[in-house]
C-alpha cells in the first residue's frame, strides 16, 4: 500500500470545500431573496416605464428665483449643521478614541469606551435623528446632535485603531526620557496617528454634509426638508434643482478636503503644495516627450 | 551637584525576570556597576542582556532582586517617583526609537519631557535654555543644520545621532545603550562610540551598553560584563578577557579565529 505508486496528478492548489460551499450557500440566499421579493424581469420592465417618465419630468432643473432662494437657504443650513457637528463631534472623538486604544488604557477605560461607542454606531444618522427630533424638536438641533453622535462613533472607533497600530520603539524611548502620560501622548502617540486622524476627520466632514443634506426628512434642518417637501408635492423640475446643489456642494467639498488632506499628512506649506503639483505635472509632460522620442 | 560628589554606582542584587513563570530570563543577577566610563554588556543574543538593560530604567518589570541607585530600589518604583528616576537615566536604542513624524529638534527635546509640564510640551513651550543646549547637541554630533527635518528623512547613523542627542539631553547621571552599534555599518558604529566616549568622558556620565561587536567593546570599554543562559560569567578589564573567557560565554569555539 504504501510503495504503490501514486498515478493521480499532483494538484498545485488543494481544493477549498469551505469557499465552494460558502459561495454556493451565498447564491441560493441571493436567488431565494429574489423570488420572496417578486424580483422578476416584468416588474423591472415596469418599472423602467415608470422612471422613464419621472426622469422626463426631472428636467429641465428649475432654478427660478424664489427656488433658488429657498435651495441657498437650506444648503447654507446644511453646511451650517455639518461643520458644527463636525467639530464638536471630532473634538470628543479625540478622548474617547484615546480611551477606547487597548495598548494606552487599563480594561476598565477601554471598555465604557468602547460600549459608548458602539452604542453611536448601532443607528444609521437618519434614525438618530428622529430620536433627536423628538426629544428636543424639529430644527437644526436635532440635525446637529445626531451628527455628533454619529461622528463619535465613527472618528473614535477608527482613531483608536490606529493608536493601537502605532510602533511601540518610539513609545518606549518617550517613556524612557521619564515623559508622564501626556507627554508621551503628545510626543510618542500622536506624532504616529495624526495625519490619520485628520484623513478620518475630513472624510467625516464630507458624510457629514452628505448626512446633512438628508436628516431634513425627517425634519431635522436643512436642504433636506425642501427637498422632501418638493417631492412631496410632486414638484420634480425643482427636485431636480436641489439634486443638482446638492451634488455641486459635495464635489467642492471634496476637492477643498482633498487639499486639506494632502496638506497635512505631507506637511506641506500651501505654496509648496502648489510647488508640488507643477512639479508632477512637468515630470508627467517628461516621460510624455520621452515616449515620443 | 558636582560630578566628583555623585555616586553613581548601580549595585544588582538577586536580579531574576521571568516573561513566563517557571523560566527565568534572569537568573539572579548579582553586579556592580561602577559610575564611570564605559561598561560593556557582552553575550550571545537571547541571553537577557536587554532584559536587563530594560530593568535598569523598568522598561521591563523585575520579578525579583533589587537595583540599587543613589540610595533608591528603582526595582521598588513606581507612579512620579519612577518617573522622576527615569528622567535621570538616558537610554539610546538598537533601532534609535525616533518618533518618525516629529522634526529632528522636537525628538531631541523629548529628552526634556521628564521636566516640562504636558500643557507646555504640547505647545511646543521649552525653556530657552534647553532650546540653547538642543542646538550644542545637534552641533556635537554634526546634525546642527538638521533640527527642522522630520526624523523619517535620516540615515541609521544620523537616527542614531539624534538618539543620542535626546538621551543626553534628559542630563542623565547615567546613560543606558541596547546594541547601539548593532544596525550600523562599521564606519558608522566606530563614530557613534566615539560620541558615546566622549559624552562619558566629557560629561562625566558613565555608560553601560549591550554590544555584539566584541573588538569594538574591548576599544572603547573599560569593564566588560560578559552573559551567558541569564547569569554573568566574566567580570573584568578587557586586558583581562581572554579566548577561554570568550568560548565560556559564547560556548563553541569554531567561531573564534
Amino acid at each position: 500500500m504504501k510503495n504503490a505508486p501514486n498515478t493521480a496528478p499532483r494538484l498545485a492548489f488543494q481544493p477549498n470545500w469551505q469557499a465552494r460551499i460558502g459561495w454556493i450557500a451565498l447564491a441560493l440566499y441571493v436567488l431565494w431573496a429574489m423570488r420572496s421579493l417578486d424580483l422578476t424581469w416584468t416588474r423591472f420592465t415596469i418599472g423602467i416605464d415608470n422612471a422613464a417618465k419621472f426622469f422626463d419630468r426631472l428636467f429641465p432643473p428649475n432654478f427660478a428665483a424664489d427656488n433658488f432662494e429657498m435651495i441657498v437657504t437650506g444648503l447654507t443650513e446644511s453646511i451650517q449643521i455639518a461643520v458644527i457637528a463636525t467639530v464638536i463631534g471630532i473634538a470628543l472623538s479625540l478622548p474617547i478614541g484615546v480611551m477606547a486604544a487597548r495598548n494606552l488604557m487599563p480594561a476598565w477605560v477601554v471598555w465604557p469606551a468602547r460600549t459608548l461607542i458602539a452604542i453611536c454606531r448601532s443607528f444609521h444618522e437618519v434614525v438618530i435623528a428622529i430620536i433627536f427630533v423628538k426629544a428636543v424638536g424639529f430644527g437644526a438641533v436635532a440635525g446637529i446632535g445626531a451628527l455628533v453622535v454619529g461622528s463619535i462613533g465613527f472618528i473614535s472607533k477608527l482613531f483608536a485603531e490606529a493608536i493601537e497600530e502605532i510602533s511601540p520603539k518610539q513609545v518606549e524611548a518617550v517613556r524612557a526620557s521619564g515623559a508622564g502620560f501626556f507627554g508621551v501622548l503628545a510626543y510618542g502617540v500622536l506624532p504616529q496617528v495624526m495625519s490619520r486622524f485628520l484623513g478620518f476627520a475630513s472624510y467625516q466632514f464630507d458624510a457629514n454634509l452628505r448626512h446633512s443634506t438628508m436628516i431634513g426628512i425627517v425634519g431635522a434642518g436643512g436642504i433636506g426638508g425642501s427637498l422632501f417637501a418638493a417631492f412631496q408635492r410632486f414638484d420634480y423640475d425643482f427636485v431636480a434643482a436641489i439634486l443638482l446643489s446638492i451634488i455641486a456642494l459635495i464635489v467642492v467639498a471634496e476637492i477643498i478636503s482633498g487639499y486639506v488632506r494632502a496638506l497635512f499628512s505631507d506637511n506641506l506649506a500651501l505654496l509648496d503644495y502648489f510647488r508640488q503639483r507643477d512639479h508632477a505635472q512637468s515630470g508627467r509632460e517628461k516621460s510624455a516627450n520621452i515616449g515620443a522620442t | 551637584m558636582s560630578v566628583e560628589t555623585i555616586n553613581r554606582t548601580i549595585s544588582i542584587r538577586g536580579l531574576v525576570k521571568e516573561y513566563k513563570k517557571g523560566v527565568p530570563v534572569l537568573k539572579g543577577i548579582d553586579l556592580d556597576i561602577q559610575g564611570e566610563g564605559i561598561t560593556a554588556i557582552i553575550g550571545p543574543s537571547g541571553t537577557g542582556k536587554s532584559t536587563l538593560i530594560r530593568c535598569i530604567n523598568r522598561l521591563i518589570d523585575p520579578t525579583a532582586g533589587q537595583i540599587l541607585f543613589q540610595g533608591q530600589d528603582l526595582a521598588q518604583l513606581s507612579g512620579v517617583p519612577l518617573r522622576e528616576a527615569r528622567r535621570r537615566i538616558g537610554m539610546v536604542f538598537q533601532e534609535y526609537n525616533l518618533v518618525e513624524r516629529l522634526t529632528v529638534m522636537e525628538n531631541v527635546l523629548t529628552g526634556r519631557l521628564g521636566y516640562v509640564s504636558a500643557f507646555n510640551a504640547w505647545l511646543r513651550r521649552f525653556p530657552a535654555a534647553d532650546i540653547e543646549e538642543a542646538f550644542v547637541l545637534l552641533d556635537a554630533v554634526g546634525l546642527g543644520s538638521f533640527a527642522y527635518q522630520r526624523a523619517d528623512g535620516l540615515s541609521g547613523g544620523q537616527r542614531q545621532r539624534v538618539g543620542i542627542a535626546r538621551a543626553i539631553m534628559q542630563r542623565p547621571e547615567i546613560l543606558l545603550a541596547d546594541e547601539p552599534t548593532s544596525s550600523l555599518d562599521p564606519k558608522t558604529s566606530v563614530e557613534i562610540m566615539e560620541i558615546m566616549a566622549a559624552m562619558a568622558g566629557k560629561r562625566g556620565i558613565p555608560v553601560i551598553v549591550n554590544i555584539h561587536n566584541v573588538a569594538l567593546a574591548k576599544r572603547f570599554c573599560q569593564r566588560m560584563i560578559g552573559m551567558n543562559g541569564g547569569q554573568v560569567v566574566f567580570n573584568g578589564t578587557p586586558a583581562e578577557l581572554t579566548d577561554e573567557h570568550l568560548k565560556t560565554i559564547y560556548g563553541g569555539e569554531d567561531w573564534l579565529e
